[in-house]
């Protein structure tokens, strides 16, 4: 956590750089890439989940502060959640239970 | 509240007060990462359940969602680089790169209404199929979201040219801005497991 002193905002453009590549690569990979639909979704969901701690670290400077240590946990523990409630639903109502 | 300022931080997180409302926007933030969380489930679990009705090949057009997805990431970063000039107390810099925001996510919105009215033109509207009600339901929370940014962010900027910067506006300015680039994590999420999914079943 600083007051900006420099002169140019190196950090933001690096980071919209950075992140403009991940999405056209996540774009090429899916749309241009004749690979199984398995591969194609473990690529594209590993840039996102990059591009999104991209925008966490370098925009929302979420580790900054004295609460820096209480964000990183309550996120995190968000993102499990999010984790248990989307893996865990698709699981349990596709996995044939239906069938029954 | 006054009796604790720390003018060595940044203007924003000078009082007690501001540093507990930075975190417990945070705190919301969570909560809204679980409330997406449950709209991603119910499309994870609905996204074939066509009903005779048009697919996602049949209606995505991925020229006007690459064209939407960078709108939306150039917003974010414009937003980054507002709170970079807040922090070098250049309140003609941050209202600039505010409103440059503001319009980039208002273009966002205009594209993604456009596109709505493209399906129900296709056909596929929100009755149609499981698929289409369960992509409805999340793509306009998230595209209610963005509006509901622009009405209050306008609200902040005029504080701002009123007030100038001081702690308060400070804070309100960076609370905007969290709540701005969490809109673009969202839609990171929306752009790869339901256009590029999609694209690629």
């Amino acid at each position: 956590m600083e007051k900006s002193t420099e002169r140019f905002p190196l950090t933001h453009v690096f980071g919209f750089v950075l992140s403009l590549v991940l999405t056209f690569v996540a774009a090429w990979v899916a749309l241009e890439m004749n690979l199984s639909f398995t591969i194609v979704m473990w690529i594209i969901g590993t840039l996102a989940v990059i591009q999104a701690g991209l925008q966490l670290f370098m925009f929302m400077h979420m580790t900054e502060g004295e609460d820096g240590k209480v964000n990183i946990i309550n996120i995190a523990f968000m993102v499990f959640c999010a984790v248990v409630i989307v893996v865990g639903s698709i699981w349990v109502l596709t996995s044939g239970h239906a069938a029954h | 509240m006054s009796a604790n300022v720390n003018t060595s931080l940044p203007l924003e997180y000078q009082t007690e007060q501001s540093r507990m409302n930075i975190l417990g926007f945070w705190i919301f933030l969570g909560a809204e990462i679980v409330l997406f969380a449950t709209l991603f489930s119910v499309y994870g679990v609905l996204y074939k359940n066509y009903a005779g009705g048009p697919t996602h090949q049949d209606i995505f057009m991925m020229k006007e969602v690459m064209i939407q997805t960078v709108l939306l990431l150039t917003s974010s970063f414009t937003m980054g680089v507002a709170i970079w000039e807040m922090r070098r107390n250049n309140k003609k810099g941050l209202i600039g790169w505010f409103i440059l925001t503001l319009l980039l996510g208002a273009g966002f919105l205009f594209m993604e209404i456009n596109e709505f009215i493209h399906y129900i033109h296709e056909g596929a509207t929100m009755q149609t199929s499981a698929f289409l009600s369960s992509l409805f339901v999340l793509l306009g929370t998230h595209g209610a979201h963005v509006t509901f940014g622009i009405f209050w962010a306008t609200m902040v900027i005029i504080q701002i040219a009123k007030r100038g910067l001081t702690p308060v506006t400070a804070r309100k300015t960076f609370i905007i801005g969290l709540y701005w680039h969490f809109l673009d994590v969202v839609w990171i999420f929306i752009f790869t497991f339901v256009y590029l999914k999609g694209m690629v079943l």
